[in-house]
């Protein structure tokens, strides 16, 4: 009987020594895909993924239908659209500041409202344009712009919190909204309309994952191209220093918040164009916790400095992903939100430093641990034997 | 009555062969440090001397190695700052540790209010404070909130609720330092109150003055190391000052020097200023002029206004006045982008809250400044960078392991020389490096040393303050001298020897001696 206790533990002594040589072997590749700061954010990427091959076999299956590319994937990233493109101004207003910009869902309501009222007049519901389409798109970025100027004048030179300041424009903004349409839904039939958020004719895909593309790769060229991506890290990094080197704070914080700004007038023509109308109480809802939780989930620190702008289009893309998934799993829509903030909960602890720091000291111990064990097993088997 | 003279006699605490140190440094060796009852007494050193740590043995934050505190001749073991509080011994630091929006009292009896049947006694607590105040001659009202008292009286609260925990011993770790002459003046008188109520003060400011106004006795400390006990009359402000950055004045003779001879030209002076002060007086306003080729140094104690005085030129704070001639043009520099498009460079005294990017990259962090000054559309290529970053990391041989390597896990000399690097690769006429030495290896202290006399002999315009005389007599042609935020004398190279730095340093009567 204690013969073949030793036995066991001899074999299982030898499995870990196995087992370690392994990972001694694996340690640095391992160690450098896991330190890559975008490690975790793929992953988990990849796990909602593989959970979606699972559960359904035709996740990859791309077909034509009414002369657009569908299935589960353009699904996701048309979806994906208007939080992809918000995600990206809060990438920056997060990075510069180490707070956020709330007020992005009543901005998008805003820009959309100008630019319904354009195209409509006094109409609430009619198919002819009475001003130039150009115009009006202009003009409901213009005010995103401005809402976006408003909040960075109170962060940057007023010194007012980012989620205070911003939580002006986010009780007032979609009031606002309602006073540009005198609290109307605005159906805009135009068939041009719903070029921004549908399809364009002729082309097989649909518009917003273009334009949503077409920003990341816009966002990504300003801030590679200008050195605005390095002043924007450096002024959220520590402020003063960055002063003292020779950057305006102020000003690089107000560009920031400028920029968040035109972006969520960008996702509000399309999510309106998307729908055909304006409805200032529904467009753009809750959007803004879902951007915040993509940069969190892009591996970006909360508190400011560094960011990647891969990071937050993966983590936009995985929010996507999860609730799409979850639809298909047929979880209904009002137990959504428990679900998918189950899921976050865990990825957001998972990437945190402090679980991060306690997984490797684990780690660590478990190894440190099993050649002491190992010698105290044979040790402990001589005496059996002697028994 | 024969107990009472005892008291004065005997030192009632006393700290025997006090040792602390840290890992790799000591910050405390051998150290005996007494207090009398109804004394105030200066605790003097300059930077890193170990005022502080002897302060938090004794208030308990730190716990020593070795040696004893006895009080009343007991033995006593303190163990937390609560502690401490309970022996009696309380302190009042240089920031207001109290509650900005809290009345008066509240501060005064926060933690251990008059309660009755569990509830806080308001009007027995204002009444309280009332009376102390009234006690201690301050013109507070108890139900006024804090932060609507000026910051003297803040202090004073501050003062008036240490002693309140029937503290018998109390230590002021520079409560005048951010005040004006009548409030310190206030200070003082309350001080003066204290010590005649019995309470033995140990008293810690940079300002020589107030030493000499206030103080009883002087306990100097130099590198951990206890340098001497001296009764205040008994002690010149020149032998203090000596005894303080550690150089006999009998001894003293001028060191060869290094430095190149450079004689300023009769050209127009890089910098020159006229009447310049930073607006909210932490220096009074100054003229200086600063030429090619020259390494003025600028002495004087800690807060005497040395950081202060280049700041102001620097554009660093807000609102400067007097008048500032860069290359014989009037300029208005308001902030430091303006400074540095005139070739103007500043390494700052605080590495890390005013210098690095940490998170950042060294090549980063070695271009930022060169991009701030090119502008945010005029982008320096990556690989401009790393061509930049390979350079300086080779020219001033900063250990990295590479120009991607976050400058935060450099060491400190080395994050040091990548700020250094920063600025030179801007190409500046004038450079302001502000304590570049502090913290750092003896090796890497001398390279820096070595690159300042180089820069000067390309003819750059530089400003160094350091904290270590022997230092800036070996490297400066000329030294400015400051006392008091106020510049006070100007040396020119053949009377930069120690005694004469100290001599004015020193000031007033040292003169005398």
């Amino acid at each position: 009987m204690n013969k073949v206790v030793v036995q066991i533990k001899r074999f299982f002594s030898r499995l870990i020594v196995i087992f370690q040589r392994l990972f001694s072997i694996l340690e640095t590749p391992l160690r450098k895909i896991f330190g890559h700061k975008l490690a975790i954010p793929l992953l988990v990427l990849t796990a909602v993924i593989v959970q979606n091959i699972i559960s359904t076999p035709n996740f990859f299956d791309i077909s034509i239908k009414n002369g657009l590319l569908s299935g589960y994937i353009p699904s996701i990233m048309d979806e994906a659209g208007e939080l992809l493109i918000i995600t990206l101004g809060m990438t920056l207003v997060i990075a510069v500041s180490g707070g956020v910009d709330l007020s992005v869902g009543p901005i998008m309501a805003i820009a959309a409202s100008f630019c319904g009222l354009l195209l409509n007049g006094s109409e609430y519901r009619t198919d002819v344009f009475q001003n130039p389409y150009i115009l009006a798109l202009f003009i409901g970025l213009l005010a995103g712009v401005l809402c976006g100027a408003f909040n960075g004048i109170m962060v940057s030179y007023l010194k007012i919190q980012p989620m205070i300041a911003t939580l002006i424009l986010f009780t007032a903004g979609r009031s606002i909204a309602k006073l540009i349409t005198h609290g109307q839904t605005i159906y805009i039939m135009n068939p041009v309309y719903k070029y921004l958020g549908v399809q364009i004719p002729g082309v097989p895909i649909r518009t917003t994952i273009l334009i949503s593309l077409l920003f990341v790769i816009l966002v990504t060229l300003l801030v590679k191209l200008t050195s605005l991506g390095l002043y924007v890290q450096s002024v959220g990094i520590n402020g003063s220093a960055a002063r003292l080197v020779g950057l305006n704070s102020n000003a690089v914080k107000f560009m920031a918040f400028v920029i968040c700004g035109l972006l969520a007038g960008v996702a509000g023509l399309v999510g309106s164009s998307g729908v055909g109308s304006v409805n200032s109480g529904e467009l753009g809802m809750s959007i803004e916790m879902d951007a915040i939780l993509a940069v969190a989930l892009g591996g970006n620190s909360l508190s400011g400095g560094k960011f990647s702008i891969a990071g937050s289009v993966i983590g936009a893309y995985t929010i996507q992903a999860i609730t799409t998934t979850l639809y298909a799993m047929n979880v209904r829509p009002d137990q959504l939100n428990v679900f998918k903030a189950l899921i976050i909960v865990v990825i957001i602890v998972a990437s945190s430093e402090i679980f991060k720091e306690r997984i490797k000291r684990l780690i660590r111990r478990i190894l440190s641990s099993i050649p002491k064990s190992s010698k105290k097993t044979t040790v402990v088997g001589g005496c059996s034997d002697e028994n | 009555m024969n107990k009472q003279t005892d008291d004065i006699q005997n030192p009632a605490l006393t700290m025997n062969g006090i040792g602390k140190s840290f890992p790799g440094v000591c910050a405390l060796r051998n150290v005996n440090f007494n207090l009398r009852r109804g004394e105030i007494h200066a605790l003097m050193g300059e930077n890193g001397a170990g005022k502080s740590t002897l302060v938090k043995v004794l208030t308990g934050v730190y716990s020593m190695d070795c040696g004893s505190v006895r009080l009343d001749g007991k033995s006593i073991m303190i163990k937390s700052p609560q502690d401490a509080q309970k022996q009696g011994i309380s302190t009042v630091y240089q920031e207001v540790n109290l509650c900005p929006n809290l009345t008066v009292a509240e501060n005064l009896f926060l933690g251990r209010e008059p309660r009755s049947m569990g509830l806080i006694a308001w009007r027995k607590m204002n009444i309280q404070a009332t009376e102390l105040l009234r006690e201690l001659n301050i013109s507070a009202s108890p139900t006024a909130q804090l932060d609507s008292c000026s910051i003297a009286i803040q202090q004073m609260i501050a003062i008036a609720r240490a002693v309140n925990t029937k503290c018998k011993f109390l230590i002021l770790d520079e409560p005048t330092s951010s005040l004006d002459a009548d409030e310190v003046r206030r200070i003082f008188a309350l001080m003066r109150h204290l010590k005649e109520s019995g309470v033995g003060i140990i008293f810690i400011t940079h300002f020589l003055e107030q030493v000499y106004e206030i103080c009883d006795r002087i306990t100097v400390l130099r590198n951990g190391e206890l340098v001497g006990e001296y009764e205040v009359r008994n002690l010149s402000r020149l032998e203090l000052v000596s005894k303080m950055m550690g150089k006999e004045i009998e001894n003293l003779s001028v060191l060869s020097s290094e430095k190149e001879k450079v004689k300023p030209a009769d050209e127009t002076p890089i910098i020159e200023a006229v009447g310049l002060s930073s607006g909210n007086a932490k220096v009074a306003p100054f003229d200086l002029k600063m030429y090619k080729g020259e390494v003025v140094g600028f002495a004087g104690l800690l807060g005497s206004g040395r950081s202060e005085l280049v700041r102001s030129i620097y554009g660093a704070d807000k609102s400067v006045i007097g008048k500032l001639y860069v290359r014989g043009k009037a300029s208005r520099i308001k902030k430091p982008l303006s400074a540095i498009k005139k070739g103007m460079a500043y390494l700052p005294e605080d590495r890390k809250a005013e210098g690095i990017l940490s998170e950042l990259s060294v090549r980063e962090n070695i271009v930022i400044a060169l991009q701030a000054k090119r502008g945010m559309l005029r982008r320096i290529s990556r690989k401009e960078a790393e061509k930049y970053a390979d350079e300086y990391i080779k020219l001033l041989s900063i250990k990295t392991a590479g120009t991607e390597t976050p400058v935060k896990s450099l060491s400190g000399g080395n994050q040091q020389k990548v700020i250094l690097a920063r600025w030179l690769l801007t190409n500046p006429e004038f450079m302001i490096l502000d304590e570049p030495t502090r913290g750092i290896d003896v090796g890497t202290k001398t390279e820096i040393q070595r690159l300042i006399l180089k820069l000067a002999s390309e003819g750059k315009s530089i400003a160094f303050i350091s904290s270590e005389m022997d230092e800036m007599i070996r490297t400066c042609s000329r030294m400015v001298v400051m006392r008091d935020r106020r510049k006070v004398g100007e040396l020119s190279e053949e009377n930069i020897d120690q005694s004469m730095i100290i001599r004015t340093i020193a000031g007033g009567d040292g003169n005398n001696e």
